[in-house]
């Protein structure tokens, strides 16, 4: 089994080598987009419109024209919006085998039907009982483990971080991840936070493969739940029960006790709160930017040329995702180290927490959105379509001087 | 598969109507149609386009969206949804498709300008009475201006464009206003390949 997954992984590098993984530019400098956006602001236009008007006043109020502004805007974001197409896997430019990428049906010659076939044959029948047999040994070694080092009273932490050290990698092995880390010198230490853009929990793996953390998170029931309370034994992770969830102040506390500590692993933390599909960054939520510690960013990059990592939990459950994780070709990313980042004075937890979010986004190169992750499953707030009126009131009707409400 | 056959006969309807768009695009629209039907019904309904933030964060987001469907229904297919888009195309390529048997296409800029008539156009009469205006302006400016202002703003907006004296802005009336508008650059949309 060994040696068969070495050679597995040696083609796959030479693969990996001979495409070179390329950051994509933002999306706004790109025309794979349907239409060509204007940029300009909502006061640029005004001005045209007025510039264009049949008012002989020097101060005019309003413009019938004003409407089509908003109208062009409109319009531009039912063809293509910035936010909704974040929330499903990303269209590639050319196929790459998989059925699941194959977006618009376009036509596919006997060949490359043959390759699929292929494709498909060596997929399913070779390389996903390999490793849904590594990942299941990962796993129940990670469980065995954990438990036993939790009886050893002392000596225990450097047992346990080479015993989670070792089930990360038999997991990444077994979803033939192929992970390039840069800048490893920036690597997090004790006493910190570590964030990085979230695509999958797949991502947890990739991180943890090369380095110890405390994980952060809700407490599951069933398999899950499972491992999370083995891992607790020998390593002081954050769970928190499903009512404590809600409780901001203790999740904070229970985060700033974590990190006062100096012989605890860093804390890895995921700011948007959910998957996106990596082409983007979403708002950070800013709590684990108010804590006070050093920050230490880190950008992940999956290509999507082997297979596409990112979970689309309204489609697949979690089971079905791992099984389509694992009969992909592989997963190839690439982890950024960015260096340490703290608050500075006179900057507030969300300022900061959008300066970390940029370095992180220029660093993968990935799309720096300040739209909330929550919108995949909630409504955006009112607040937003008020500061468009505020707007649009300031710069064409109030030039007269009425005071505004 | 079924929706290449769509696309291919909705491809030739429009052709007719005088909007030339390429295959390619009506086959990324017809992606994008899908992506916002989350009911898979082959349709759209007014909640899928609020799903969208930009679009539900523009202050005449519910007159927009109004306009893709037709009166009286609350679902709109692939057809409706691109006879409404085809009056964005930039008004330059027609040239290239110049049919003088063909009738007026839907982005001449006629027809721009009718589109964006029946935004302030509530109830579909064909005049913007003082009253539709009113609450056309209410939407874009929010609570940011005085019932006053705003009534004198509608007062003014009125005197200036009625030639009639009826006290209101028919659609004859609103295109002089607009006689010097670029209509064609404001009401266009760049699609691209």
């Amino acid at each position: 089994m060994y040696i068969s997954h070495l050679w597995e992984r040696q083609c796959l590098c030479c693969c990996v080598n001979s495409v070179s993984l390329s950051i994509p530019l933002p999306h706004s400098l790109s025309v794979s987009g349907i239409i060509a956006k204007e940029l300009s602001s909502l006061e640029q236009e005004i001005q045209e419109l007025r510039a264009s008007g049949t008012t002989l006043s020097s101060e005019p109020e309003f413009e019938m024209a004003d409407i089509m502004y908003f109208c062009r805007r409109g319009v531009e974001s039912i063809v293509d919006d910035e936010v909704t197409k974040r929330f499903s896997a990303q269209e590639l430019e050319s196929w790459n085998l998989l059925t699941r990428s194959n977006f618009n049906a376009r036509h596919i010659s006997l060949r490359l039907s043959v390759l699929w076939g292929l494709g498909l044959f060596i997929r399913y029948s070779f390389l996903l009982p390999l490793r849904v047999t590594l990942a299941a040994s990962g796993i129940g070694l990670l469980v065995v483990l954990t438990t036993i080092v939790g009886f050893i009273p002392s000596g225990w932490t450097y047992l346990s971080e080479k015993i989670h050290l070792m089930s990360y990698r038999i997991c990444v092995r077994s979803l033939t991840a192929i992970i390039t880390y840069h800048n490893s010198e920036n690597k997090p230490k004790n006493g910190g936070i570590c964030v990085a853009n979230h695509t999958t929990p797949i991502d947890v793996i990739i991180l943890a493969n090369d380095g110890c953390y405390s994980m952060v998170g809700q407490i599951h029931g069933g398999l899950i739940g499972v491992v999370q309370r083995a891992m607790v034994k020998s390593s002081p992770h954050i769970w928190f029960e499903r009512s404590e969830v809600k409780d901001r102040h203790l999740v904070a506390e229970r985060l700033s006790n974590h990190v006062a500590d100096k012989t605890k692993h860093p804390i890895l933390i995921f700011p948007e709160g959910t998957c996106i599909n990596n082409t983007s960054v979403m708002m950070f939520k800013k709590g684990s930017f108010e804590i006070g510690c050093t920050v230490y960013p880190v950008a992940i990059k999956y290509d999507p040329r082997f297979g596409d990592a990112f979970w689309n939990s309204s489609k697949f459950g979690m089971v079905n995702y791992l099984l389509r994780m694992m009969s992909s070709w592989a997963i190839v990313c690439s982890v950024w180290y960015l260096p340490p980042m703290s608050r500075e004075e006179g900057e507030d937890a969300v300022q900061f927490a959008n300066r970390v979010k940029a370095a992180i986004a220029t660093q993968g190169g990935l799309v720096d959105l300040l739209w909330d992750g929550g919108l995949k499953r909630g409504k955006v707030k009112n607040t937003f379509k008020e500061e468009q009126q505020k707007l649009y009131s300031k710069s064409s009707i109030n030039a007269t001087g009425w005071p505004l409400k | 598969s079924g929706s290449n056959f769509s696309t291919i006969t909705v491809c030739r309807e429009l052709h007719e109507m005088g909007f030339h768009v390429s295959h390619s695009q009506i086959t990324r629209l017809y992606s994008r149609f899908t992506s916002l039907d989350k009911g898979e019904n082959g349709t759209l309904s007014r909640e899928d386009f609020q799903r969208i933030p930009e679009l539900a964060i523009n202050p005449l987001g519910d007159r927009i969206i109004n306009a893709f469907f037709p009166e009286g229904e609350d679902q709109v297919n692939f057809r409706g949804f691109m006879r409404t888009l085809a009056h964005f195309r930039p008004i330059e390529d027609n040239e290239k498709n110049k049919d003088p048997t063909a009738s007026e296409p839907l982005n001449s800029r006629t027809n721009k300008l009718l589109f964006a008539f029946q935004l302030y156009d509530l109830d579909r009469d064909d005049k913007i009475s003082r009253d539709e205006l009113l609450q056309v302006l209410r939407m874009m400016v929010g609570v940011n201006i005085s019932d006053e202002q705003l009534g004198s703003i509608a007062d003014r907006t009125i005197q200036e464009a009625d030639q009639n004296g009826d006290n209101s802005i028919s659609f004859n009336e609103f295109i002089k206003v607009l006689e010097k508008v670029d209509v064609e650059q404001k009401m266009s949309i760049r699609f691209l390949h």
